[in-house]
């Protein structure tokens, strides 16, 4: 789960880390507020969306006066901001975070990460910063610190200095950078995080060491123990589908092909978007149906998939373990009953009581495609597509 | 032979009176494994699908002489039942469990390293669909059916393509020594590197397939691994070629964040280690039958 620079920042602050003076606003007059609150004579209206990169696309706007602000606040609320991780539709603007803009002298990166190699939480920093850390590792990657916390001890004092050390910090700054250090550890430790990034962390003229941008992720398995950070969750930012499909209990991910897929298992359901993608066409989604999926789970994926308008085909595959695949059979009766397609449908089912799901579609009269196999699925459903997009063709346009 | 469980492994369930230990408990005993019981904290001294229930990991080693667990537990109990295990001396430990904290299984894995090599336990999963060795044991929830007993050692990421693989090879007369799932987490008991090197040890097995996905080194990892230190051939399949970057598919550890993880990149480090890449998931069993057939003919010509 991803949360907002604001709400990162306030999380770091109860550790320990210094930030600049701020607040959160939702109109243009709470915008005005906050910079009179905040004091100073320069401030910068920040937009609150789940990316990084805001600054190029225009997503904060330095301000030297209330009225200034005031604009400010007005163009970017409602926008619509475009960066390279968004995609292409963007995400609109509903928050802004109005921040004190400080004297910079230097800026670095610094990043905590979940490192899958050593199975460790491992320290990434860098003596540049505000550019984003591939760049750096593509530009100079001699540039970058590495650190790996030894999970029994928890980072030390030692390393953190060493980090600051090789950052090219003063003395005075090296005390500062090793309590921002540890505590950005353990709030990455405390909250299950399994991403935390200051960038940039800027020395500033007047010698202070701020965190000017803070991003931090959350593993989505500890969140039923940290209802702190779950309560932060902004369902604006989320596909609906994707937000839909959580409630179902399925796992679903809106792609940009044809062929709707449902699937049981996410190995299998990747497995089956490469076979489409083999076999000549693409795939609409990943979607998971999961283990113990009843008929009525089976007919809420039907849902999902059939809201996306690009889908022109479906391909149940299923191959029951703990799934029974005369549940399955079940819920695609149901959901041709209830949901009435329009598109064509191919149906394989393999696994546990697959006789009995087979026997399910067979009696049920409905107009199924069924396949046994994994190759034989992959043609027919590229087969129903091609004959349902020909003119002569009697499928949905 | 076949690598981790046989007919005589004793095996308990963690997690035995509930729901999913009691649906499971009864498939493996009807499989074949030797089940010898399982842990309930507070439940001990009962019996449990005609078997004893214990309070304690430690108990069931002394008792019933455990060896290997499979664990049900709920994921935010599931670490500390597996150093539990790890404690009371389990040689095999076996998590099907979905959803545990990262962190918890990284404070799992420096758990077990406090033991000295020989006294420490092996960890399968969590996440995954368990182990099968065909016809002799089964410490899982696969359909049992679909495996057939024989010489190709697989190891998968994920259950139901473990599945696919495995009915796919049966079809065309191909059998499995042992299949085990390591599951979808970031941060897994074993690696496929962990399991490469048992199937190269074993006598059983003549080839082994590896069925990956995309995030994570351990793919790439294990592609060296093969070049480097094994002699048996290696299958590699790695699904999600059509996954996009950045977004997670399902398994917590789906997910493509740095240079390396995307199926593309591993299917070309696998094809560069010299592993015999399988194109499609509809393949699976027909490259097995390919590679196995190009092994018997080195054997008819080195006779």
């Amino acid at each position: 789960m991803d949360i907002h620079e604001y709400q990162a920042k306030e999380l770091l602050a109860g550790f320990g880390v210094a930030i600049p003076r701020g607040g959160v606003a939702y109109s243009p007059e709470q915008a005005v507020y906050r910079a009179s609150e905040i004091g100073g004579a320069r401030w910068a209206v920040k937009a609150q969306i789940h990316s990084g990169a805001r600054g190029k696309a225009g997503g904060i706007k330095l301000c030297s006066n209330e009225d200034e602000v005031r604009q400010a606040a007005k163009g970017l609320l409602g926008k619509r901001l475009v960066t390279h991780q968004t995609g292409p539709d963007g995400r609109t603007v509903h928050r802004l975070y109005i921040e004190a803009a400080v004297p910079i002298e230097r800026e670095m990166y610094i990043g905590f990460v979940l490192d899958r190699k050593s199975e460790r939480v491992m320290i990434v920093a860098s003596g540049q910063g505000g550019i984003e850390i591939e760049e750096i590792s593509e530009r100079s990657p001699d540039a970058i610190i590495r650190s790996v916390v030894e999970p029994a001890v928890g980072l030390t004092a030692f390393q953190a200095r060493e980090i600051a050390f090789a950052l090219g910090l003063d003395s005075a700054q090296v005390t500062r950078a090793v309590t921002t250090l540890l505590g950005c550890y353990r709030a990455f430790r405390d909250l299950d995080a399994t991403m935390v990034e200051i960038n940039p962390l800027v020395a500033t003229t007047d010698g202070q060491l701020l965190a000017l941008d803070c991003k931090m992720t959350f593993d989505d398995n500890a969140l039923f123990r940290r209802p702190n950070v779950s309560e932060l969750r902004d369902y604006a930012e989320e596909d609906p589908r994707e937000s839909q499909a959580a409630e179902y209990g399925i796992s679903y991910v809106a792609l940009d092909g044809e062929i709707g897929c449902i699937v049981n298992g996410a190995g299998l359901a990747m497995g089956t978007m490469d076979l489409i993608k083999h076999a000549g066409s693409s795939p609409a989604n990943f979607l998971d149906v999961g283990g113990g999926a009843s008929p009525e789970k089976v007919c809420n994926a039907f849902r999902l998939v059939l809201a996306d308008p690009k889908v022109r085909a479906v391909l149940v595959n299923i191959f029951a373990g703990i799934n029974r695949c005369d549940w399955v059979a079940q819920g695609v009766v149901n959901a041709v009953k209830e949901l009435k397609p329009g598109v064509p449908l191919v149906v394989r089912l393999a696994g546990t009581n697959v006789e009995e799901g087979r026997k399910i579609l067979k009696d049920s009269g409905l107009e199924l495609v069924t396949a046994d196999t994994l190759t034989e699925a992959a043609e027919k459903v590229v087969a129903v597509l091609k004959a349902s997009s020909s003119p002569a063709g009697n499928g949905k346009p | 032979m076949s690598i981790l469980i046989d007919e005589r492994t004793r095996v308990i369930i963690q997690g035995f009176t509930g729901d999913k230990g009691t649906f499971h408990g009864k498939e493996m005993a009807a499989y074949g494994t030797n089940l010898v019981g399982g842990v309930t904290p507070g439940k001990g001294g009962k019996r449990h699908l005609d078997r004893p229930v214990f309070n304690t990991v430690k108990e069931a080693v002394r008792e019933a002489g455990a060896e290997a667990t499979i664990i049900f537990v709920p994921a935010a109990f599931c670490a500390d039942s597996i150093m539990e295990a790890a404690d009371a001396g389990i040689r095999l430990i076996c998590a099907i469990t979905d959803g545990i904290p990262a962190q918890d299984m990284m404070m799992v894995k420096r758990y077990l390293w406090r033991y000295p090599k020989e006294k420490r336990s092996t960890a399968i999963g969590p996440n995954c669909a368990g182990i099968i060795s065909p016809g002799k044991a089964m410490l899982g929830i696969m359909p049992g059916h679909i495996y057939k007993r024989g010489t190709v050692g697989l190891v998968t990421r994920s259950g139901t393509l473990g599945y696919e693989a495995a009915s796919q090879m049966k079809a065309l007369g191909i059998g499995i020594s042992t299949s085990v799932g390591i599951g979808g987490d970031p941060i897994n008991g074993s690696s496929f590197v962990d399991i490469l090197q048992r199937f190269e040890a074993d006598r059983e097995t003549e080839a082994v397939m590896m069925i990956g996905e995309i995030g994570g080194p351990q793919e790439a990892e294990a592609a060296l691994f093969a070049k480097q230190h094994m002699q048996k051939p290696v299958i590699g399949y790695v699904a999600g070629l059509t996954a996009p970057k950045g977004r997670r598919m399902g398994h917590a550890g789906a997910i493509i964040r740095a240079f390396g993880e995307s199926a593309a990149e591993k299917v070309e480090i696998m094809k560069e280690a010299g592993l015999t890449v399988v194109p499609s998931p509809a393949d699976l069993g027909a490259t097995a039958a390919r590679v196995l057939g190009g092994l018997s003919k080195r054997v008819a010509v080195a006779t």
